[in-house]
């Protein structure tokens, strides 16, 4: 199990090298121990390819869709964490874009374990993945009318009639 | 049985029979089949035939198990030796659609399995009850939420439900015994009749 000092090292090397390769545009930050890197929309696959073939991160673990409301032009997000078997190092990448260009290339062509993945922030948040060989609903029923991760979609289900504030006193 | 002293002789009042230590002999146990009402006289007995056929049905029903969460765990429990529903004359639990009467619907049921649902209850025959059991069956229960059905009555007609989260299998047997009652007074004209079919209309089914 590597050290601290050892992953410590680690994540200087990927930030130096993403300092490289995006200079001003890389924007990072460490979470507990877990180093965080923001990438604009349009080098992401870019990036992650070069993660991938140059900094071993051969996994990707998970993939997920992000939604904050009212944020702009960084309202939607996906989140990849990798994973650099060989070295046991962890990183996360994020990246944002608005509402209306909720679009991101796929990236089913560097890890095909993302295929699932990609559809389901595309059921849950209605993120579109260029690229995507099949990118329909995964988790929902297929006429599902909504993304309903969304903060905007209601949380209680709108259909149901029994709940109404006069039974719950609010 | 086997005690010619503990078997109940007509016009013998079974209280008599229990012993010393205040046990209820074996003849004092309730009778699970009573005969329905009948002119009776020596070697016949004569009832109605919607009563003979209810009291077939409702003793031989085949329960088709829907089971998809905890209340399914509570249904294997009640199947179990302990409590033993095929005393009620369950014993066979069926798992085609086709053969079964009686569909128990136990557990959540997700939007997505609604349709799957409405096919199993599609594909029953005639005459068929359904058995709602649990909070989230009837309700939706705690699952108020995009994926959950709000109760299985938006998709298929329910006659029986059991509260409780899981019930406990008294309840279920409660249930049960309800589901029988409604099989042996159901009347023979009932599925052919203008309320059954404005029923099945508001679910669309045929």
């Amino acid at each position: 199990m590597p050290s601290f000092a050892i992953k410590a090292d680690r994540d200087q090397l990927v930030t130096a090298r993403l300092a490289e390769v995006l200079g001003a545009d890389l924007a990072h930050e460490q979470q507990y121990d877990l180093m965080c890197y923001t990438v604009p929309k349009e080098r992401l696959h870019e990036i992650l390819r070069l993660l991938r073939d140059e900094l071993g991160f051969n996994f990707l673990t998970t993939l997920c869709g992000i939604h904050y409301p009212g944020a702009g032009d960084r309202e939607l997000g996906v989140v990849y964490h990798l994973h650099n078997m060989r070295a046991g190092h962890r990183i996360r990448i994020k990246s944002f874009t608005s509402l209306k260009e909720a679009t991101f290339d796929t990236v089913t062509d560097l890890w095909p374990t993302a295929n699932w993945m990609e559809r389901e922030a595309w059921d849950f948040f209605g993120i579109k993945f260029t690229g995507h060989p099949n990118l329909k609903r995964i988790l929902n029923m297929e006429d599902f009318p909504a993304f309903p991760l969304r903060k905007d979609y209601p949380m209680e289900d709108p259909t149901r009639q029994d709940k109404n504030d006069s039974m719950f006193g609010r | 049985m086997s005690d010619p002293k503990t078997t109940l002789q007509p016009g013998t009042d079974p209280a008599s029979l229990a012993d010393k230590r205040g046990k209820p002999a074996q003849a004092d146990k309730p009778t699970i089949v009573a005969p329905p009402d009948g002119m009776t006289g020596q070697g016949f007995f004569a009832t109605s035939v919607d009563k003979a056929i209810g009291l077939a049905r409702a003793n031989s029903l085949w329960p088709l198990p829907f089971a998809t969460s905890c209340c399914g765990i509570e249904f294997m429990a009640t199947m179990g030796a302990h409590y033993d529903l095929s005393r009620f004359g369950m014993e066979r639990l069926s798992f085609s659609p086709r053969q079964s009467d009686l569909l128990m619907v136990m557990g959540t049921i997700a939007k997505k399995m609604a349709p799957v649902l409405r096919e199993v209850y599609m594909q029953m025959a005639e005459p068929k009850w359904v058995l709602s059991m649990g909070a989230c069956a009837s309700s939706g229960g705690i699952f108020d939420s995009y994926s959950v059905l709000q109760g299985i009555d938006r998709v298929i007609p329910v006659d029986v439900y059991i509260p409780g989260c899981p019930p406990r299998p008294e309840q279920v047997i409660d249930g049960i015994l309800k589901i029988q009652e409604l099989a042996k007074n159901e009347s023979l004209r009932r599925r052919y009749s203008k309320e059954y079919e404005d029923l099945m209309a508001k679910y669309r089914i045929d």
